[in-house]
Parts: C-alpha cells; structure tokens; sequence
C-alpha cells in the first residue's frame, strides 16, 4: 500500500477528480440555471388538496405545487408543531402556491404530508393573470356585464370571457398608448416650456412677451391634456364594463373586473402540444412586457433593454480607446519605462475591483463631471441635476474604464499574431507606417479587435456593483429611449438584468413568489454572456487558424 | 514632368505629415490608460485626504469691546454673523460680525435690574438662566431670526423666553443662590440650586398645554435634595433631566433625578486626575460624557459604563491641555471640544478620536472665553479688550488614525471596540467607522474562499496540464475557463437563495461530502489498479475525470441522502439546534462556508487557468530528462515540474486572492452584512467592498461617512494593486527565466 502511494497513483486519481468536480460544478450550475429558469414557463398542474388538520377541521386548498422538501420530525417538534408522534422520523413537506393573495393569509403555505388527506388534479380550474395581487386559481361561475349576469351556458363561458377579455385588453392597450404617447408628449413639453422660461430668466431675457408667449403654449398644451384625460378615462370605463365571477377554493364567489385580469388559462385542461405552445407565448411576455407589482411579476423587456442599451454605448465609447492604446503598446511603443509602467496600468487596471470602479464614477463623472455639466449647460434645471445624478452615460463610462484592459490584451494578442513579414512588406512598398497601419494591420486585427469588444460586453453585461452607485435603479419609469426630444435620453436612470437579480431576489417584499422569475432572469443573462464568451472564443480560434496558415 | 513632381512630393508632404499626426495621436492614446489609472488613483486620494488634513484656524473680524465688565459667556449664530455676549451682571448683548458694520450693538437686554448668578444649558440648547439676589430665576434665549428683504439674507437677534417671561420662586424664604444650573428639554425643565443656607433644591417644570387657549403653562414641583454636601462648587443638570451633578472639591455627587419621587444619591466618586484638583466639570456633546479639567492641565473623560449588572461611571481617557485649564466648550453636534488655558492657549480635541487636534496661543492677556458656532466652522473669542472671531477648519474631527484603526471606547460601550456603524434611526448618534470590523470581514471571505479554491484549482490545473489527454483537454479547459465569465451576481444569488437553504438543511451531509469524495476517488483508484491488466489498460489516466464524474455524483447523492439519517445518529435530529445548544456555535443561514463555496468557484478559473498556464509552458525537455533519467511521472512532477512551475502557480493565488478580496456581489448576497469580527464558519461578515456598495449611495457628499467609504475603496484599490502588480512581477520573470531554457 504505501507503495502504492508512493507511485503517486493516488494522488493522480485526487487531481483527477479535481478536474471532474470542476466540471461539475460548471455544468451543475448552467442545468441549474437552465432548469429552474425554462421550468418557470411551463404550465403547472393545479391540485386540489383535502387537508385535516389536528383539531379534525376540513378544508380544501387549491394551487401548484411550488416545492418540496423532506424535513426531520424533531426539527418540526423543535419549531413547536404538535402530535407527530406517531410518524416516522422524516416526514414530507410540500409548498403550495395558492394564488389569491388578497383573500388567503399566505400565498405560499408549506404543509406537511400529515395533514393531506386526498389529492387531486382539478380538472375546470382556471388560472388568471392579474395586474395586481399576483394570479388567481379558481372555477368560473358566470360573465357580467355591467349590472347583469349574461345568461350562456357553462360550456360558453370560456369562449365568451375570451371574447371579452380581448375587448377590456384593446381598451387597456389605447389606454397605454394614450399614457405613453401624447401625454407624456404634453407632459415633457411642459417641462420644456418651465425650463425655456427658467432660462430666460437666469440669462435676464425674460420679457413680458415672452412670458405671454410660453403662458399661451402651456396653456394651449394643458387644454389638450384635458381633452386627452377624458378620452383616458373613457377607455378606463369601457374596460371596466364587464366582470368575471370566479368560486375560489373556499367556495367565496369573487367578481374580478377584466380590466384587470392580463390572461387566463386552464393548465389542467391542455394538451402537451398545448402546453408547448402556452410555453413559448409565456417565455414571450417575459421578455417582451414590463415588469408588475414591484418587479415580482411580468417582464423584464425594460432591464433587457436598459442592459443592451447600456452595453452598446459602452462598446462604443471603449472601443477606440482600447485599439489604440493596443496599437500604441504593440507598433508604437519603445522599450522604455513608461512601456512598462502602461503594461503595470493595464493588468491593475483589470484586476481593481469592480466596486472601486462605481466609487470613482460617482465621484468623479457623476459629482464633477456631471455636476459641472450641469452649472455650464443645464443651469435652468438646477437645484434638480440633469447630468449630475447617476445615469445611463456615466454607467456606460464607468464601465468602458472597466473593460478596457479586456479590449487592450485581446487587441494586442491579435496584432502579436500578424506576421511582420506583411508589415515589413507593405513599408517596402513605400507605405508609410500609418498607412501600413490603416490597410493592413487593422484589418487583419479587425477579428481580434471584435473578440475583445464582445468580451468586454459580455464583461460589462454581467457587472452589478459598480452600477449600484452609478445609475441603475429599481424601477425606471421611461427608458433611455423615447419618442420625446431630444429622443436619446443619457441622463436618465435604468434598469439592468444583473441588478434586477439582485434587487428582486433580495430586496423583494415577496421573495418565494419572485424566485422563479430571478431564475428565469439569470437564465437570460446566463445565456446571453456564455453566448457572447463562446462567439469571441470561436472568433479567436479562427483567427488563430488563419495566421498559422499564413506563417508558413 | 516638374509639376508630376511637386504634386507628388505635396502629396508624401501629406503622407508624412499624416503618418505623424497618426504617431502622436496613437502615442496620447496610449499613454491614457496609464493617466487613467493615475487618475482613479488620485482622485480617490484627493477625496479621502481631508479626512488627515491638519485642524487650522484663522483670524478673520476683530472689533474693540466698548466695555470691560468679565464676560461670563459668548455666542454666534449659524452663519457666523451675528455674535452675543452675556457679561457677569446679566447684560445681554449682541453685535454684529458684519463687515460693514463690524462691532455694532444691535440688542440689549437685561433681565434683573441686579442679577446675582448666571448659568448656561447646553449649546445645543444656547440658553441662560439668570437669578436675582431673592432667589428667583427667569429663563431667556438669544436667538436668531433669519429672513430675505430684497433676496438678501438678514439676520436678526431677538431674545425669546423658552419658559415664558415668568420669574420661577426657587427660594421661597427670599434666600440668594450661591450655585444655579437649568436644563430643558421638549417636555421638561429643571432648576437645580444651592440656597445660601446650603440647602440644596431641585425644581422640576412640567410643560402642560393649557386647553383652552392652547398657552403652554409650566407646572412646578419643588424637592429638597437629600444628604446635600457642605461645600459645593458646581452644580450640573443633564438635558433630559435624569441626573444632577454636584461637585464637592475632587468628589462627584451624582443625583438620580429620572424619579421625581424617589431622588437619591446614586454614586460618589473622585474624578481628580492623580496629583491635582478638579478646577471645572462640563458635559460633553449628548450629555453622556463628563469632562473634568485638572489644575495640570489633565482633562479627562468619564462615562457610565455597565459592568456587573450595574452602570458605573468610569474614567475613560485623558487629554493634555499645555497650561491650567479655565473652560471647556463642547461643540454642538460633533464630540468634539475645546479648552482654553491661563496663559491664553486654545486647544481643539475630540473625544472618541482621542487626539488633541490644535493647540494655538490666541491672546496674551489671558482670561479668554470662547464660543463655538453651531456648524462648528467658527470660534468666538473674547479676552479683556477685543473680540475675535477665528475661522476653524475642522471638517472631519472624528476620523484619525486611531479612530479608524484601533479600538475605540464610545459611549455606552462597556470596553474599548472595533465597531462599524455608520448610521442610525437616533439623532444623536455618533457615527463609529472603525476599518478594522470590515477589513477583517474582507479578510475571513477571502479566506474561506482560498481555502475551498485552492486545492481544488491547483490540482485541476496540475492534472489538465500534465497527465490529461490533449484530445479532451481542448475541451475542458475552456469549460472551467468560461466559469469565469459567468456574473458573479448570479453566483451570489444562487448561494443566498439556493445553496444556503441546503446547507442548513442538510449540513450533515455538506460535510460528509468532505470525506466522502476524496474517499471515493481513493477507492476507485485501489479498484483500478487491482484491476487485470486487460481491463484497466481501456481507461488511459489522461481521461480520468469522465470516468471519475459519473463516481463523483453518485458519491454526492448518496452523501446527501445519508443527511438525513446521519442527522439523526449524531445530532438529535436537529443540527442547528445541536450547534447552538451542545457546541454554542452561533448559526447563520447565510455564513462563511456559503460565501467560501461561492467566491471559492468565482475565483477557482482564474486560478486555474493561470496555474495551468504556467505548469504547461515547462519546457518539455525537462521533463524528458527526469522521465529518462528514470523518475516517475508522479515524481517527476512533483520534483521537477511543480518547482519549476511555483512562481506562476503562486503568480495564480495571488490574481485569485486579488480577485476575492474585491469581489462585491457574492459577498453581498450570501451573508447576512453583519460587521462582527469572529472566524466561526457558520457566521456572516461584512466586507469592505459590499460595505461600499450598501452605503456608498446613501451618504451625504463631503460628509465624514462618504470620505471613509472612498477611504475603503482606495485601501481595496491598494490591496489588488500590491497582489496583482507582485503577481505579473513573478510571471514576467518566470517567462524569462522560460525563454533563457
């Protein structure tokens, strides 16, 4: 044996395994990821529990089950529950998702398998998605409309709510547009029209005509904005016409008005086609609607966008920097100290915690940079900072500091990879260095430039702390991108998917009920930055693949 | 042909100049990352050094004073524009500190045509109460009224009666006071006095709103102050009216006055420092604190603390004034105090940051009294003749070397601590910002990290590098590398939401796994070598983890399984409670092993992949020559390879210590922030950077709390640059050492 041991064969084996539990770790995580966050989308079965508690109370309960568990007896009789005793030592626990939060004390209630007397899948139960007070699980009893009950048969009821609910849905839709459109045009004009004045004002130009003149506009807009009101408010009413009588599982007839049900469906009652197909149309709200009830439910179209915008501009404030500080350290540089010193300053640079990066960029870009933007150019504006508050430009800043030593290496491997025979034969052809530069250098650079962007992006896609400081919020009201002027809104905050993990996994009011969603948030991410990682890697290969080719 | 010539020499002319213009602007753009680096390091610099900025004062406006009676107090407002002063007869006046008109009286008042004791409240407080020679008290408060004629602002003194303009009978026999003390607060007021009898007595006003005319009207109850020593020297009442401090020579009386039935002695003690007598007493900023001048110039501070069940007052530290001291002036927000001396020096301390902050000689003439404005941005000084007003800068008082880096005994603390706490609900809170809590925090995650890490990594690297199959090693190389793509936000969303749950269910089974893989890789490699030949020659030892990885999972099912049983062998069915009960181990659902796990796969690629860099570009002659010479190839790696390779594998730990020590978000999201100092794995911490990242948005600009933060961040920008600059150091030398074989 211990010469067994002195061959080294064990200890080969223990490296082994330290590669297999890496790989596991890599692979567990992304089926992880992948399992939770694609599950989210799938119809659940709804069940319908007949449960007995201690003291014989009968009651039913009606919802999915969210989780299970197996717990030991002790720890339950430790947390003080009662007449266990003839159980066995493990017991099972299940957590329901029973919906109807506004009528039950707790949406998510763990019970344990003692107490469940019968189980089964409830077949007519339907499943609505709600704007407010998450979904709701019950048997429709009969349409509204108005004051008066339609009179259809049971059968009807589903085509007939269908029908309906697509109406209170097309209200709700001008409603929004109305709200997103020529309201918030009024409302950004009148705030131009306040700072125009402001303005005036501070630089002493304020004339009684003018003041005539912008009191006319707003006016003028104001009247429209009443006119628009009432037009809202029709459409509110309208939606709110017809209601739906659902029993829920305590036997309670609640009447839900349409105007606030999103969409309706019967999990029990599909096919596995079926269930396809709701699948998909599930995974499409997600990442096309906005988000709902504190970011616990819907969407996450504005974080995806606030993401990817934020990326892109980024991209392209970083992009220049790094190729030519690249070009600079690989055909420029001699072979001096400040050569050096720069190599130093690119490595720290890479490895200075991200978080130290949001310190500076809130004090730097955002207090002087901003603050002085502000002073010079939005003066009418101030006490209230333009620039001068987090935004979307000093994230995109911050950042581009961030990623810029991953464009630099990436940059310089590419250039080191160019044979210098091409170099030397272009000088000999009488070009000059620029132009060697220009025609030749970076176009065969140009994959390599293009892996170290899209690795920086994916950098920067994945990056939260430094963006806590400096721009990203909760909840943005409007995004970085509208149809107001001047269109392109730097100033403003926005929302990030890797921030939107944070702050609804841990920073929620309801946490159970927003886990799958983070789940299917990190799936996103997950797959939108391994993707790019294995483009940029793919990209490298084949660039690699070209050069040997040319060496030879 | 000539002009062919010219237009071509004009065009090379545009070429070079082109080419040159392309020179210099690569060579600026180069140089921008280095000043962008110098940049993030001087602006945190430029923002954390007022905090060790040297306290300096300057001597702005001086006025002559048109009298010579003794002052007995000065005051400014918050502007520093107007000042009063409150001479030993009870004359109240107020003059400008404007330099148009500099020295101008604006107000007098005087409350007794005979005023025959004075004595002030608190700064925070700013009033006066005065007594006639029959023992009745009037209570008055310079104020000031600040308003905008023309958009300009103006301030004006007025006085106003916090108690009415009512005389309160302290002395009903008509008896002088030889020793008065009053304080108020939102609810009560008291007077403590010594009649000239030497009788003590204490009355207490209750602020009662009278119903129908919404007046408020001050109800009086009157106690005599039991066992009452001889000889008194100052009396001293606290704000909320709980304790009254009387001061016999060296020896402190202090009365319990929270129970108006019940008011006692409650304890009795000597404060002087060793070899001198007390000259003053006063209470420091929030009333918890005493000062006690010495004749030596020895202040010291005394607060309650609790030891055995009982809050005793203790002597805490001493300050050095250069000469005797013959007052003490609090501020009115911060800890801070100043002192002046017989021979006219000025002295600025502050208490929990235990320094003496400026000690300047002000006046010749000596007798001084001084005043500090509310923002603490000023100083009043008045000796015999002029009054001057100083300009102070003392923006961060509180934050010194020792405040930051030592124990610190605050207030209502039983010892000296290493306490974080930067905010809280209380108004008169003292921020703690003690470093050490958090840079510990930084230190244990790091920790716990590598230890996972490490091991783990360096044997992954070892084994990918030199014994696995080139054909899958282009494979899982870039699979472990990729990990470290991967947000660490979702890393420490995973470890907070999913893995700390499992762990504090199943921790039997999380740390059998300990045992039980290695244990079965051990197992598997007896069975494989005790194998036939003709059997185990199909499994070559390059593709050792596929075969390992379906050993490896069966391995964790079967130890997670065996959890819940295990649980119930060894720890009753309840481990959390078995470790708190039986061990007293403190549980945390989000602890150290979770943020251990988490960092520790955060940084595992980057070790890895550096590590395994270094181990494969050993030359292969090397290792030819140990193979040929005979050695094993377990031997040769370890003799040959792995200490040829040490520099960069060390290079790996570093980048990866690098790594933990900034890493914000895991950190974060897997322990519960609790700033405590304890190495027990199953507690939180609170690191430096999650630290920045919870506060940073909510401190105020330029304040004391927002310069420590960048102070964090520039100790962690430090930090990395001393692992990762040492790191390519040893790499840039290993790459020669490389190329020279």
């Amino acid at each position: 044996m211990g010469k067994w041991f002195k061959s080294g064969t064990p200890w080969i084996w223990m490296t082994g395994g330290a590669v297999s539990l890496s790989l596991i770790a890599v692979i567990g995580l992304f089926l992880l990821i992948g399992w939770r966050g694609l599950s989210f989308f799938w119809p659940a079965t709804v069940y319908e529990f007949s449960m007995q508690n201690e003291q014989g109370q009968q009651s039913v309960l009606i919802g999915e089950i969210y989780d299970q568990e197996h717990v030991l007896k002790q720890q339950l009789i430790d947390g003080g529950v009662t007449g266990l005793e003839d159980y066995p030592e493990s017991l099972e626990r299940f957590l329901i998702k029973t919906g109807n939060r506004e009528y039950v004390d707790l949406d998510f209630q763990w019970i344990l398998e003692t107490i469940i007397k019968g189980k089964k899948v409830a077949h007519d139960v339907v499943v609505f998605e709600r704007t407010k007070n998450g979904n709701f699980y019950g048997y429709i009893d009969s349409i509204i409309e108005g004051e008066n009950k339609l009179n259809i048969t049971k059968s009807d009821l589903l085509n007939e709510l269908n029908g309906r609910l697509a109406r209170a849905l097309e209200f709700r839709d001008k409603e929004h547009g109305l709200l997103t459109g020529d309201i918030g045009r009024i409302n950004n004009d009148l705030d131009r029209i306040r700072l125009k004045q402001r303005k005036l004002e501070l630089d002493g130009e304020l004339t009684e005509q003018k003041i005539t003149e912008f009191k006319a506009s707003s006016d003028a807009l104001r009247a429209e904005y009443l006119g628009l009101e009432n037009e809202l408010f029709g459409y509110r009413d309208q939606a709110k016409r017809d209601s739906v009588v659902v029993k829920d599982m305590t036997g309670r007839l609640v009447t839900m008005p349409l105007s606030y049900i999103l969409d309706f469906y019967q999990p029990n009652d599909m096919n596995f086609m079926q269930k396809v197909g709701h699948w998909f149309h599930q995974v499409y709200k997600f990442v096309s609607s906005d988000p709902r009830e504190a970011n616990t439910e819907g969407g996450v179209f504005p974080a995806i966008f606030g993401t990817v915008f934020m990326v892109m501009l980024m991209a392209v404030i970083v992009t220049p920097f790094g190729v030519v500080a690249a070009i600079y350290l690989h055909e420029y540089a001699g072979k001096n100290n400040i050569t050096k010193f720069i190599r130093i300053a690119v490595i720290n640079l890479s490895g200075v915690p991200s978080i130290v990066y949001g310190v500076f960029g809130l004090g730097f870009f955002v207090y002087i940079l901003g603050g002085s933007i502000d002073q010079l150019l939005y003066p009418e504006a101030l006490p209230s900072p333009t620039f001068g508050s987090p935004g979307v430009l000093w994230s995109a800043l911050t950042l581009a500091i961030l990623t810029l030593p991953v464009v630099i290496v990436s940059t310089e491997e590419g250039l080191s990879r160019i044979p210098s025979t091409l170099r030397e034969g272009s000088l000999a052809l009488g070009a000059t260095k620029s132009e060697t530069l220009w025609r030749i250098v970076i176009p065969m650079a140009s994959p390599a430039i293009m892996t170290g962007l899209i690795l920086a992006v994916a950098r920067a896609a994945g990056e939260v702390a430094p963006l806590m400081l400096v721009g990203v919020v909760k909840i943005a009201p409007t995004l970085p991108v509208d149809g107001n002027f001047p269109f392109l809104h730097l100033d403003r905050k926005f929302m990030h998917l890797g921030f939107h993990i944070y702050d609804v996994g841990f920073q929620s009011p309801n946490v159970e009920a927003a886990r799958p969603l983070v789940y299917a948030t990190s799936f996103l991410l997950v797959t939108v930055i391994i993707g790019l990682n294995l483009a940029a890697i793919a990209i490298r290969n084949n660039l690699r693949e070209k050069y040997r080719a040319l060496e030879h | 042909m000539e002009r062919d010539l010219a237009t071509t020499l004009q065009a090379n002319k545009k070429r070079v100049v082109k080419d040159k213009l392309v020179k210099y602007g690569v060579t600026i753009g180069g140089t921008s990352v280095l000043v962008t680096l110098l940049l993030i390091f001087g602006y945190l610099l430029y923002v954390v050094l007022p905090i060790f900025a040297p306290v300096s004062i300057e001597q702005k406006q001086s006025f002559q004073r048109q009298d010579s009676t003794p002052i007995y107090a000065l005051g400014i407002d918050e502007q520093n524009e107007v000042a009063y002063q409150m001479d030993d007869q009870g004359l109240l006046s107020f003059y400008s500190l404007r330099e148009d008109d500099l020295g101008k009286s604006l107000l007098k008042y005087q409350a007794f045509t005979e005023t025959h004791n004075i004595t002030k409240t608190m700064p925070v407080n700013g009033m006066f109460a005065l007594a006639n020679n029959s023992g009745e008290v009037k209570v008055i408060k310079p104020s000031f009224v600040t308003s905008y004629p023309n958009d300009k602002r103006l301030i004006t003194p007025e006085v106003s009666f916090p108690l009415g303009e009512e005389r309160f009978v302290v002395s009903e026999d008509k008896q002088a006071l030889t020793h008065l003390s009053f304080e108020m607060n939102s609810e009560y007021a008291g007077i403590a006095a010594v009649k000239s009898n030497g009788e003590g007595v204490f009355l207490l006003l209750t602020a009662e709103e009278d119903f129908m005319t919404d007046e408020v009207v001050w109800q009086q109850e009157k106690f005599k102050l039991p066992s009452f020593p001889n000889k008194v020297d100052q009396l001293l009442l606290t704000p909320n009216l709980s304790k009254l401090f009387v001061r016999s020579g060296n020896d402190l009386l202090v009365y319990d006055i929270s129970e108006s039935d019940d008011i006692h002695i409650s304890s009795v003690f000597k404060i002087n420092a060793t070899g001198s007598n007390v000259n003053d007493v006063q209470l420091l900023t929030g009333a918890s604190s005493l000062l006690v001048a010495n004749e030596n110039g020895v202040i010291s501070q005394w607060f309650e603390v609790l030891s055995e069940n009982k809050r005793e007052f203790t002597y805490i530290r001493d300050f050095k004034a250069p000469a005797e001291v013959t007052s003490i002036v609090p501020e009115f927000f911060r800890k801070g105090f100043l002192t002046t001396t017989k021979a006219g020096d000025l002295s600025i301390f502050h208490s929990t940051g235990e320094t003496e902050l400026l000690t300047e000689s002000i006046s010749k003439v000596g007798s001084l009294v001084i005043a500090i404005s509310p923002r603490a941005n000023a100083i009043l000084v008045a000796d015999k003749d002029v009054i001057k007003l100083y300009h102070v800068d003392n923006e961060h008082p509180e934050i010194t070397w020792s405040a930051l880096w030592q124990e610190v005994w605050y207030e209502g603390y039983p010892e000296p601590q290493y306490v974080w706490q930067s905010t809280s609900a209380s108004d008169d809170f003292e921020a703690k910002m003690s470093l050490v809590p958090i840079s510990f925090g930084t230190i244990k995650a790091a920790f716990y990290a590598m230890l996972f890490a490490v091991p783990i990594s360096i044997s992954a690297a070892i084994y990918t590098a030199y014994f696995m199959a080139p054909s899958i090693r282009t494979y899982i190389k870039p699979t472990v590398e990729i990990m470290e793509a991967l947000p660490t936000v979702i890393l420490g969303f995973l470890a907070g939401l999913w893995l700390a749950p499992i762990v504090e269910n199943q921790l039997p089974g999380i740390i059998l796994l300990l045992i039980s893989l290695p244990a079965s890789v051990l197992v598997a490699a007896i069975i494989w070598t005790n194998l036939p030949t003709s059997l185990s020659e199909k499994v070559s030892e390059g593709v050792l983890p596929l075969v390992l990885l379906p050993i490896l999972i069966a391995t964790g099912y079967f130890s997670m399984a065996f959890s819940e049983t295990l649980e119930i062998w060894l720890f009753n069915g309840d481990t959390r409670m078995y470790l708190t009960n039986e061990l007293g181990i403190n549980f945390d659902q989000r602890n150290s092993l979770i943020v251990g796990i988490a960092m520790g796969f955060a940084v595992i690629p980057t070790i890895f992949s550096i590590a395994e860099d270094a181990i494969f570009s050993v030359p292969k002659s090397l290792t030819m020559g140990s193979l040929a010479l005979g050695a094993t190839r377990w031997q040769t790696l370890a003799k040959v390879v792995i200490l040829t390779a040490s520099p960069g594998i060390f290079s790996a730990v570093m980048m990866g210590m690098g790594r933990a020590v900034g890493e914000t978000m895991i950190v974060l999201m897997a322990t519960g922030n609790t700033p405590i100092m304890d190495w027990n794995i199953f507690e939180g911490m609170r690191s430096l950077s999650a630290n920045i990242a919870v506060e940073m948005p909510e401190s105020e600009v330029g304040s004391s709390h927002y310069r420590v933060l960048f102070l964090a961040a520039f100790v962690l920008f430090l930090f990395t640059f001393f692992f990762n600059t040492i790191a390519e150091f040893i790499r840039q030398r290993l790459r020669e050492k490389y190329s020279s074989l």
